[in-house]
């Protein structure tokens, strides 16, 4: 048994949260925050780009560092403790572990080097409209390597220079990567709850792309026409990456609860001292840490692909979701009238657990998921 | 990252459990019950018998008093693999895991060879004597009194919820020998004979129905010196090592859990119901969560760290959702759910007989509240509560 990260991942760790502690503080994710007009911290995404952390988990022979899913896993937690204000999760854990996935040989070699060295920024863009993703409510339609519909929100939809785009294809559907500098594609950015990441509406009107094709035997069910199937090992690769987001900011948000709790005083002493305020930070740290082990489970099978991977995936989002939320909110009220100011970043971290916790479907999409898998696995 | 076993724990697995097949029955579901039949002490006496004299009991133990030598990992492959035998273990969690190291802790060699091999051997039984009427949550604030006569001390006083008293032959005793002290400078701990004149065990009658737990009356028992464990006035820093060594014990749910309930919501058509599938998902997560953290300790231990305050959390989540699951499954059972009786409740009454039990399990061994000051004392380091007797002397209260 160990069931912990490795010294090598530990020292990975360290040096990422001495990196962006000094490199995205607060101040650069306020940036973003403070102008409408701009998507995303370029200063501190050309920082990360040069670290080469996009290419952590891709293969040497791509491009990439060759390191492995659970450095990714290392490097997300630590973007999520600061607020990364950069498309990473976008580029990394949907559009490459995407190519990964369900590229042929010849796809890989085209988009994972470019992703790699920064040089081209992806994204997924699946969403039409309210209530949860499934092949009914998928109306961009592509035929004949023409795709035409309107994605939103697309998250980084207008940083990205590719997008994966789930669209319709006969009775079934299918993963297209889209060149977003053509003439067929229009985009708009787009108002959301969390400013410090952009989100766009892209319009393709017969724009061209390129369907994914898989390559037989990487341990892949049959894909069959139906990219609903692929998606669905999409998002539970990216499930655990974005859970250990999710971990960090919530663990951060229980550092700074606490050491308010320590200063604050009221009533002639710490407000720390006081049991409803302590209980709830002894809540927030139990939640977190059934995230953090559910997480590092999510990373076990993520790793290793195994066949727990459907439920270890839901189970860490799930939590990470509670925890983040959980978290996030009770931060802002151990801040009380402060909490709530724009000056403080307690909200930055609300907006964030929310859109995390959406992104690749809301915690009722992966309860569902998770009970179904527990329920497949009982029956054998 | 990596769950198998190393070829060391593998074999000491493979060991365990063959020798675990050759003595007991596989678990089944409604086994959890049957720490209510009537054979229940012998055969827990017989299964500990068995046990020391192959040395599976205590196996961190050092092997001059009876244990293995075994490493703490060795322990947790042991306590996995019993966990899947109905293995009668009960009335020997309290003397085995707090009492016994108690003594081990701060007994003269004479005691040591007194007690530690019979307590193994399932030959004693152990209880502990620490809370009062008015002394549980904070235990310090005890007043059963020892006052010294000669070469041993006069007990009188009342204690109350001590598990297993009217079976046991031991128990470590919590008295205050000084009250003109602040509360936890007056209190010294003993070994004491249950057996003795002077000791009154009162059956206590469970929410439950059951009667696990008495009320124990002390009247001018006699307790030489030499059975004094620790310094006078020292009996809170021995009772603290009790407490670390319960918090250890305690955390699993000794009662139905996500699989059960998924099982029955199954057979009786409830899984079709939304509401209880998101509440399925989420007792799923706590306990795969409380589960893996219990591995993260483990590969702590493995490496020589001592084990954090993890251990705390495991209580808060277990007893709760024990009770969560209970009331559940009774209520998808609609006006039917209420009946206990085995032969007509659906899975043998498993669900309602957890519900009357859950209450007990959030309160013992330290409530809630309780955990969750020490989580947010220790673990993150908030302000300790207000004590407004702490500096002053017990007898001023
Ligand atoms: C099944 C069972 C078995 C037991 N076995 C044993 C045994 O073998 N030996 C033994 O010595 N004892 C035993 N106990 C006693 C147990 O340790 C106490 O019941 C427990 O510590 C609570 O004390 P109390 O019952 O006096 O409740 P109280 O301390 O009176 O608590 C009442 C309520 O007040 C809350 N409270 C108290 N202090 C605080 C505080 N500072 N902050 C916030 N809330 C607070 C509690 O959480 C609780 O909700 C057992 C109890 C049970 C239920």
């Amino acid at each position: 048994m160990n069931f912990d990260f490795s010294d090598d991942q530990k020292f990975l760790r360290d040096e990422a949260r001495k990196f962006l502690e000094a490199q995205c503080t607060s101040a650069h994710v306020r940036a973003v925050l403070d102008d409408d007009g701009m998507s995303h911290n370029d200063e501190v995404w050309q920082k990360i780009v040069e670290m080469g952390w996009l290419g952590a988990a891709i293969p040497e022979e791509y491009g990439g560092l060759g390191l492995g899913m659970l450095e990714l896993c290392v490097i997300a937690e630590e973007l999520g403790r600061v607020l990364a204000p950069v498309p990473f999760g976008s580029s990394a854990y949907f559009f490459a572990e995407t190519i990964k996935l369900a590229g042929s040989d010849e796809q890989k070699a085209e988009w994972l080097p470019k992703v790699a060295d920064g040089s081209i920024v992806g994204c997924l863009a699946t969403t039409e409209g309210p209530g949860a993703l499934s092949a009914s409510n998928v109306h961009t339609t592509a035929k004949d390597g023409v795709l035409s519909g309107t994605k939103v929100p697309v998250t980084d939809g207008d940083i990205a220079t590719h997008a994966v785009v789930l669209a319709k294809e006969g009775s079934g559907a299918g993963l297209y990567v889209v060149a977003l500098d053509q003439d067929g594609v229009s985009r708009t950015s787009l108002k959301t709850i969390e400013p410090t990441r952009s989100h766009a509406e892209i319009t393709f009107n017969n724009a061209s792309a390129t369907r994914l094709v898989p390559q037989e035997g990487n341990g892949l069910k049959p894909y069959e026409g139906n990219g609903m199937v692929l998606l669905e090992q999409i998002m539970d690769r990216a499930a655990v990456l974005l859970a250990f987001e999710q971990l960090g900011g919530a663990s951060r948000c229980l550092e700074m609860a606490t050491d308010y709790a320590k200063e604050r005083h009221a009533f002639g002493r710490p407000i720390g001292g006081n049991q409803a305020i302590k209980h709830k930070l002894a809540d927030i740290y139990v939640k977190n840490e059934v995230a953090r082990s559910n997480a590092y489970y999510g990373a076990w099978a993520l790793s290793t692909d195994a066949a727990e991977l459907p439920e270890a995936a839901a189970a860490a989002r799930v939590a990470a979701s509670e925890a983040f939320w959980f978290a996030s909110k009770e931060n802002i009220q151990t801040h009380g009238g402060m909490g709530f100011t724009w000056e403080v970043d307690c909200h930055l971290y609300y907006r964030r657990a929310k859109l995390l916790a959406v992104q690749a479907g809301s915690p009722a999409v992966w309860k569902e998921k998770l009970v179904s898998a527990l329920e497949t696995k009982n029956a054998a | 990252m990596d769950f198998t076993d190393t070829t060391e724990e593998a074999a000491f697995r493979a060991e365990a459990n063959a020798f675990l097949s050759q003595h007991l029955e596989p678990k089944k579901a409604a086994a959890i019950r049957s720490g209510r039949r009537e054979d229940y002490l012998q055969r827990a006496k017989d299964w500990q018998k068995v046990k020391a004299e192959n040395r599976f009991a205590q196996i961190t133990w050092p092997k001059e008093i009876g244990g293995r030598g075994g490493s703490p990992m060795q322990q947790v492959i042991w306590n996995q693999e019993e966990s899947k035998f109905d293995a009668p273990i009960g009335p020997f969690a309290i003397g085995l895991g707090m009492c016994v190291p108690t003594v081990i802790a701060f007994g003269s060699d004479d005691h040591k060879k007194r007690y530690v091999q019979k307590a193994l051997f399932g030959e004693e039984i152990w209880c502990q004597l620490f809370s009062e009427p008015a002394a549980g949550s904070d235990v310090a604030g005890l007043k059963t009194k020892a006052v010294k006569d000669g070469d041993d001390w006069v007990i009188n006083g009342q204690k109350v919820w001590t598990s297993g008293a009217h079976y046991s032959d031991y128990g470590i005793l919590l008295v205050r020998t000084d009250p003109d002290v602040p509360k936890h400078k007056g209190l010294t701990m003993f070994i004491v004979d249950m057996k003795q004149e002077g000791v009154d065990v009162r059956p206590i009658h469970q929410a439950s129905g059951g009667s696990e737990f008495n009320e124990v009356y002390f009247t001018d028992v006699r307790i030489p010196d030499s059975d004094r464990l620790g310094e006078p006035g020292m009996g809170w820093k021995v009772a603290l090592v009790t407490l670390m060594n319960e918090r250890l014990a305690v955390g699993g749910s000794p009662g139905p859990d996500w699989a059960e309930i998924m099982d029955y919501a199954r057979s009786s058509g409830s899984m079709s119901d939304q509401a209880f599938r998101a509440k399925l998902a989420d007792w799923y997560v706590a306990a795969q969560g409380y589960k893996l953290t219990k591995f993260r300790t483990q590969t702590a231990l493995s490496k020589g760290e001592t084990p954090g305050p993890e251990n705390s959390i495991g209580k808060v989540i277990t007893a709760n959702h024990l009770q969560d699951i209970c009331n559940s499954a009774i209520e998808m059972q609609d006006h039917y759910g209420i009946i206990s009786d085995k032969d007509k409740a659906p899975a043998d009454a498993i669900f309602q007989e957890s519900f009357m039990w859950a209450p007990g399990l959030r309160i013992a061994g330290g409530t809630d509240e309780i955990l969750k000051n020490i989580i947010a004392e220790r673990v993150l380091g908030l302000p300790q509560d207000v004590r407004v007797d702490k500096d002053k002397p017990f007898s001023a209260f």
